[in-house]
């Protein structure tokens, strides 16, 4: 009970008919183009199937699309209701099938990367619907759409507009962070994630997967390092569990983006590597602590060099996050070998610089291995060099855009994340600030604004395990994934949230435990 | 006194239980097999650890059958040591509340062997009112969240039939826990006005109504014989002692607006002081209510309006700031010789980003200025989750453990303060809940 200081018409709202199949699409995101007509096509489940059409270049040996065409149709249909006997049949046309064409090279078997195609149109007319796209990629934005296009009336016929949609997305790196480290998440609440993530055409999974508080990474090459600095042996993800993720993903257009943080947030890492970690000292003697990776030591990089030779193998993706964000200066200036090293190296007591030495020796060693990097903005800020196309992440909220010229200017690509810190709950309909910004509101060139390949929301796992990740994470990361997705334009609060408590209601009713949005019901 | 005991041993016994059965299914859930340790963390004296094969309950007045109420006693000792092992109280509620802390003073050893430490424990509440609001009109809650939450239903219709509330208050009995039942009116009642035409009031636009409606119409007839009717099946229904009439938030502006209201306030003498409307409802609102035989709790409004009630009205506080701080609405209620509830403080719904928990577990219901008296006069409080933001996918994590620190504030004594040793056995605690 808050003093409703709505007033009247948030009360009229209120006894408004809630949600039930409005008229026109309930679209999330919001594509491109639609086009709906009052037109009606009616679907049955036994009269109605996706295939492949025959001039597509992917077929039934594509298990991507196999495994998508019978996940859409169970959503479609919600398979959880059993169904009565045939449909009923009623004058209006029926619609029988979804034809999918594939027109370039498929890429079926691929990873999808920051360059994937996500392009599709979509012509649903009776009796055959038409979903057109250049690769996989798009299919799956696609059938997502075809899914949310369809409701049942009141009579529960599954009913869908005639339509014509064009889409594709405004930016091409749509991400959700998750944080592994200050909570373990178990693969089922990552698998949930993800398929959230589809329903909402995210296609990034950054995987904050070990930080100061635990290691649940289970290195080959290194197994002591989660043997000693996970929570417990069942706080692990073994590869087996990583390839599950991986692969999960991939089905869903997503890529898994890992994130191994350091010099500093890595207090786990020297449970299970004696010497990686730099000795505090107090005074003369050690104290016993341990600050950020230590810079100084060839045995550093050694084993950085072997540990991200397995991580290169391992995680699929172009890119890895090396992360390189509050790094404490403290420990090393406490110690003794530290400064006599920042003395040779002529560094003065510049400790960017030793930080910069770190990154810039762990940068090649990255490119060693063929990946691309992704960096937390300190290590801009702090003035490394970075070689050209090293994406640098965003987050500090204070004057964010700002940040945004500056990388720009410097020729960087840049991932947004200051506005969209997810894990910062406060009372009330947060998810209007997510949706009120605008990524390339800040002062810059049109070449600038192009370096702005997307956005992610942040869920950082302080305050949040299994228990609260998916009401916390949904329907709020809906609104940074509309942003990321549809045009500028698409701004209207109102409508957005009309559409966005259907939405909701939709994520539910496919097992996400999407937190409501205001006051209300879903109708199942 | 007559004394019974019941030995239990985690395994129900047979026809020793002169009082329902469901009364020991509950116990039943909450007991180990226990053995005593000598010496906590001995480990060698763990091999010869005598075995506890029961702990004994003794209940000194049987009320198996019977609900709790505001005047029951939770008093209840624990006597772990090498002779005895068991719980004495009184009532069957002390005995609820000595088996939940039997529960958690049983623990296991890496080898996973089960102990419990001699303890000797005499434990009571601090305050006999110690509740949760739950809000199940913002967002239904199903059964299951509902019953979850208290330790068969329609989702198609979002109602709650007659057998779903029996279901829950029965469930709440067994573990001791009231169900107060609260219908908010004048306001807080668009909902009602589609069920009952004629029971809102319509509000106009100068001389015509504009089709919308406002808090229930205090001045006709028929809205009296609608609450008589109303309020006989719910205090059938409830079987508290205690009824929730609201009272909170009336928005006199429909009111204002109404010529038939005008002509009445007129009539009345009331001038434009719509408080005094406010009054005469609550007030015929009040002696309906008490005519069956019920008490009744209200939100501050009706005690800040100056309504007049009976002296064993309970009030409940839930304005942090207006029209006063609530430590001083506290001072002036007792002062005033009513007993109150607290719950300013404790808006759980109120989200923010870190540990919030433990602002709420320092908060002192009788930091106010007052006499012992006045004092006594505060019965306790309650956590409130409203449900503008909630429904059955976070109700849970939202509670939980936040609501813990107020449990533990309305239970332990004032003196038990420290934030650190409170956020060790939170945390262990809230693995317990998950458990």
């Amino acid at each position: 009970m808050e003093h409703r200081g709505l007033g009247l018409p948030a009360l009229l709202a209120l006894l408004a008919p809630c949600c039930c199949a409005a008229p026109g699409p309930t679209l999330w995101p919001m594509p491109l183009s639609v086009k709906t007509s009052p037109r009606l096509l009616v679907l049955s489940r036994e009269n109605f199937s996706i295939y492949h059409d025959p001039s597509s270049t992917a077929g039934p040996s594509c298990s991507l699309l196999q495994e998508a065409f019978r996940r859409y149709y169970d959503y479609i249909f919600d398979f959880n209701k059993s169904q009565l006997g045939p449909a009923k049949r009623n004058s209006a046309v029926e619609l029988k099938q979804l034809l999918v064409s594939v027109v370039l090279e498929p890429e079926c078997d691929l990873y999808p990367s920051i360059t994937s195609d996500e392009s599709y149109t979509l012509a649903v007319e009776g009796p055959v619907a038409f979903l057109k796209a250049n690769r996989v990629w798009g299919v799956l934005r696609g059938l997502e759409t075809f899914s949310q296009l369809i409701y049942q009336d009141s009579y529960g016929t599954f009913t869908v507009n005639e339509s014509n949609i064009i889409d594709s997305p405004r930016f091409p790196h749509r991400g959700i962070l998750i944080d592994t480290a200050r909570h373990f998440l178990p693969i089922k609440t990552i698998l949930k994630t993800l398929d959230a993530m589809a329903f909402n055409k995210f296609n990034v999974l950054h995987w904050h997967i070990v930080d100061d508080q635990s290691f649940p990474y289970q290195s080959v090459a290194f197994p002591e390092l989660s043997n000693k600095g996970s929570y417990s042996l069942s706080h692990v993800y073994t590869p087996n569990d990583v390839r599950t993720v991986i692969e999960y993903a991939r089905l869903r257009g997503i890529r898994v983006i890992p994130e191994f943080d350091s010099p500093g947030h890595t207090q786990s890492w020297g449970k299970g590597q004696k010497n990686l970690l730099t000795p505090c000292y107090n005074g003369p003697k050690q104290s016993g602590t341990f600050g950020p990776i230590n810079p100084i030591l060839n045995s550093t990089y050694c084993f950085l060099s072997q540990f991200f030779k397995e991580v290169s193998t391992v995680f699929p993706d172009q890119f890895v996050h090396l992360g390189g964000d509050e790094v404490e200066f403290t420990c090393w200036e406490s110690n003794p070998e530290v400064i006599a090293f920042m003395k040779k190296k002529g560094f003065g007591r510049d400790f960017q610089r030793l930080q910069s030495f770190y990154i810039q020796k762990l940068l090649g060693i990255v490119s060693t291995v063929n990946k691309g990097a992704i960096v937390w903005q300190e290590v801009f800020d702090d003035h490394a060099k970075l070689n050209p196309g090293t994406v640098v992440q965003v987050w500090k909220n204070e004057m964010y855009p700002v940040t945004q010229a500056a990388v720009t200017a410097a020729g960087f690509p840049v991932i947004l994340s200051a506005p969209w810190y997810l894990d910062w709950i406060s009372y009330g309909q947060d998810w209007r600030n997510y949706y009120k910004v605008d990524p390339l509101d800040f002062d810059g060139s049109q070449e600038q604004k192009k370096l702005v390949i997307g956005g992610e929301a942040c869920l950082w796992g302080e305050y949040v395990d299994a228990t609260n990740l998916t009401p916390r994470l949904w329907p709020r990361a809906s609104a940074v994934g509309e942003r990321l997705w549809s045009q500028q334009n698409i701004k209207d609060l109102e409508d957005a949230y009309d559409r966005l408590t259907i939405h909701r209601c939709r994520m539910a009713r496919r097992g996400i435990a999407a937190e409501p949005l205001f006051t209300g019901y879903c109708n199942f | 006194a007559d004394f019974w005991s019941q030995e239990f041993s985690g395994i129900l016994p047979p026809g020793l239980c002169f009082a329902t059965n469901a009364c020991y299914r509950t116990a039943v859930q909450s007991g180990y097999q226990v053995a005593e340790s000598i010496v906590p963390g001995d480990i060698e004296g763990k091999q010869h650890a005598p075995e506890k094969s029961s702990l004994v309950i003794l209940v000194g007045t049987p009320g198996c059958n019977e609900l709790p109420s505001l005047e029951s006693g939770e008093n209840y000792t624990l006597t772990i040591n090498d002779d005895h092992c068991f719980l004495l109280s009184e009532t069957v509620w002390g005995a609820l509340r000595g088996l939940e802390t039997f529960s958690q003073l049983v623990w296991r050893s890496p080898e996973g062997a089960f102990f419990i430490n001699k303890t000797e424990i005499e434990d009571f509440p601090r305050f006999p009112h110690r509740g949760l609001l739950l809000d199940t009109s913002r967002h239904y809650l199903p059964l299951t969240s509902i019953l979850d939450t208290l330790g068969s239903y329609d989702p198609a219709t979002h109602i709650y039939t007659a057998q779903d509330v029996k279901e829950v208050i029965e469930y709440a009995r067994l573990r001791g826990i009231r169900v107060l039942a609260e219908f908010d009116t004048p306001g807080h009642t668009l909902s009602w006005g589609p069920g009952v035409p004629g029971l809102l009031t319509p509000c106009y636009s100068g001389s015509h109504p504009t089709g919308t409606f406002g808090p229930v119409n205090p001045i006709l007839n028929t809205t009296y014989e609608f609450m008589s009717a109303f309020f006989l099946e719910v205090s059938s229904v409830f079987p508290d002692f205690y009824l929730h009439l609201g009272g909170d938030e009336v928005d006199f502006t429909c009111w204002k607006s109404n010529p038939d209201i005008q002509a009445f306030m007129k009539k009345q003498g009331f001038g434009n002081d719509f408080k005094q409307l406010e009054s005469f409802y609550i007030q015929t609102l009040l002696s309906i209510v008490s005519a069956y035989d019920k008490g009744y709790v209200v939100w501050q409004e009706v005690f800040d309006n100056k309504v007049k009630v009976r002296p064993d009205t309970i009030i409940q506080v839930w304005r942090e700031e207006t029209p006063v701080h609530y430590t001083k609405e506290m001072e002036l209620i007792t002062r005033a010789g009513f007993r109150a509830l607290l719950s300013a403080p404790w808006y759980l719904n109120h989200i923010t980003y870190g540990p919030d928990w433990s602002e709420i577990y320092m908060v002192e219901p009788l930091d106010f200025k007052g006499s012992p008296q006045q004092k006594a006069l505060v019965i306790g409080g309650e956590a409130c989750m409203w449900g503008e933001y909630v429904d059955s996918t976070n109700l849970a994590p939202r509670l939980w453990p936040r609501a813990g620190a107020v449990a533990e504030r309305l239970w332990s004594s004032e003196l038990v303060t420290s934030v650190d040793f409170a956020f060790k056995r939170l945390t262990r605690f809230r693995c317990e809940l998950l458990r």
